[in-house]
């Protein structure tokens, strides 16, 4: 009897899970489309068109074209490390997922300390990409590793420090706590008494997934593609989709910390019919459209920027964003201690 | 002054202008009309003076036009045409082999400049390809067939053409 339902509390487990990954393996495949239409226009050329009615089903070619791919594992290499690292990268980037809410009551584990998870979880992204740069045993993805990893942890402790912020702005470590601490309207979310940490956040998290114009680690003219450099078929798609997921990552926690997450700018419009009513409360639709500014905010960086030099880089991790989320620690000290409104005075 | 100087160039660093400046430059891109041509559906204009495959034309009495005085294959730079030539039973003097090995090709159009009876041209024809070994050597029989499908062609563009030379 206990074995039945503990096997039935298993399978719903699991299936809720499942119903966070799929779409968002989904959404990756989606997006590497996305980013390769989005660059071409900001190129002036149109970008992937021709498998499928506009090039709609180029992410599925490319995903069979990986499926169907062998799998190299180079004689020098350590091979179970070597199949464990993309693993190990993929697993952190999906276990987060677990404590973000969707819509008010849409998470799949409402733990108390869902912030402290968060950041346990990105960090342990990093292991995978050292794992399989020493794993590779060859000297660019070592390299690749060495960069990577050097950029990660510089860049995790401003973002570290901008969460502590929110942390002291909403007096939780509960994410869903942290959105609804947001209420009110598109003036009264964090973005805006928190401007600079939003700022060092976004930044900090393109660095942190080693996209451009921080992605030295991958520095194509230099050391080829860096960690994953000596990576084929699947182990290698697992590492794209474990970026990808990554990137979605950052965007969704953004949003979530910044942009109030599922709640509406204008909450009061809702009550006018003829501006489309319903459309205005708070809900799912909220979420998606922040989560995809920020994702577009990530290819139109990319297409963008050249790549930062190694030791810019740095220079920015250590020595101005860590300074300035320092100071703001401070700052917002000194406003919620004077229970400055209109965001401070509910604490 | 230049104190004053500093704190500017700090406040611009800060509040990152030219990064958005940069941003909004290429988000007007991404709205411009887009240079892409969708190949088989689309194609670009082409001049009538377009060089592409060879051809040997005909005068409209059906007389082939090449008189066999390898001008062509002396002024050709990349050597890619072979001629032999010999005097025909009414005396005139034909060609018997007219090889032109596009492979070698270059499409200079020089074989074209140099003919003095408008015989070797080049169409507008650029969609071919060789499927085996020695497709791509064009023969004299495959070079008049090629001038006697597109003759009209042919001859409209020289038309075009006549006032400039």
């Amino acid at each position: 009897m206990q074995m039945a339902e503990s096997l039935i509390a298993f399978a719903w487990i699991l299936a809720k899970s499942l119903l966070v990954i799929l779409p968002l393996l989904g959404v990756v495949a989606y997006y590497t489309f996305a980013e390769r239409k989005i660059i071409g226009y900001i190129q002036v050329r149109m970008g992937p068109n021709r498998v499928g009615p506009q090039g709609w089903l180029q992410p599925i070619a490319d995903a069979a074209k990986l499926a169907f791919k062998e799998i190299i594992i180079p004689a020098g290499a350590d091979k179970l490390l070597f199949i464990m690292a993309p693993v190990l990268s993929m697993g952190a980037a999906i276990a987060a997922w677990a404590v973000i809410p969707f819509n008010d009551g849409w998470v799949l584990a409402d733990v108390n300390a869902g912030l402290l998870y968060i950041l346990a979880m990105t960090s342990l992204g990093v292991y995978g990409v050292i794992i399989a740069g020493w794993a590779s045993n060859s000297k660019y993805a070592l390299l690749g590793a060495l960069r990577s990893a050097a950029q990660i942890v510089a860049y995790e402790i401003a973002m570290g420090f901008a969460l502590v912020v929110v942390l002291m702005a909403s007096g939780s470590l509960n994410i869903s706590e942290i959105v609804r601490a947001q209420e009110g309207s598109i003036f009264t979310w964090f973005w805006l008494p928190l401007l600079p940490m939003f700022a060092v956040y976004v930044i900090a998290g393109v660095a942190e997934t080693n996209r451009a114009p921080f992605d030295v680690a991958e520095g194509e003219s230099e050391i080829v593609a860096g960690f994953h450099v000596e990576y084929s078929g699947m182990p290698f798609s697992v590492f794209f989709i474990a970026e990808y997921a990554n990137m979605v990552l950052i965007c969704v926690l953004s949003a979530v910390m910044f942009l109030g997450g599922w709640l509406s700018p204008f909450p009061q419009l809702a009550e006018f019919a003829w501006l489309g009513g319903a459309f205005w409360s708070s809900g799912f639709h909220w979420f998606v459209f922040k989560v995809a500014l920020f994702m577009f905010m990530f290819l139109w960086l990319r297409a963008t920027f050249p790549r930062y030099r190694y030791d810019q880089i740095m220079r920015l991790g250590w020595k101005v964003f860590i300074p300035i989320t320092i100071v703001w620690i401070v700052v917002v000290g000194v406003a919620i201690m004077a229970e400055l409104p209109p965001w401070f005075d509910k604490v | 002054m230049t104190a004053m100087n500093k704190v500017n160039q700090y406040l611009k660093s800060l509040l990152l202008l030219e990064l958005f400046k940069g941003l909004f430059l290429t988000l007007r891109y991404l709205f411009r009309p887009k240079f892409t041509i969708r190949y088989p559906e689309e194609k670009t204009p082409q001049g009538h003076r377009f060089r592409g495959l060879h051809a040997l034309r005909r005068y409209p009495n059906g007389e082939e036009r090449c008189i066999g005085c390898k001008l062509c294959e002396a002024v050709c730079p990349a050597v890619a045409i072979t001629i032999e030539a010999e005097p025909r039973a009414d005396g005139t003097r034909r060609t018997t082999r007219y090889d032109i090995d596009l492979t070698k090709c270059i499409f200079c159009g020089f074989c074209e400049e140099s003919c003095p009876v408008d015989a070797i041209v080049e169409t507008r024809i650029f969609e071919y390809h060789g499927e085996k070994r020695g497709d791509l050597l064009m023969t004299k029989a495959d070079l008049l067939a090629v001038g006697d499908r597109w003759e009209e062609q042919i001859a409209a563009d020289r038309q075009k053409d006549a006032s400039y030379r």
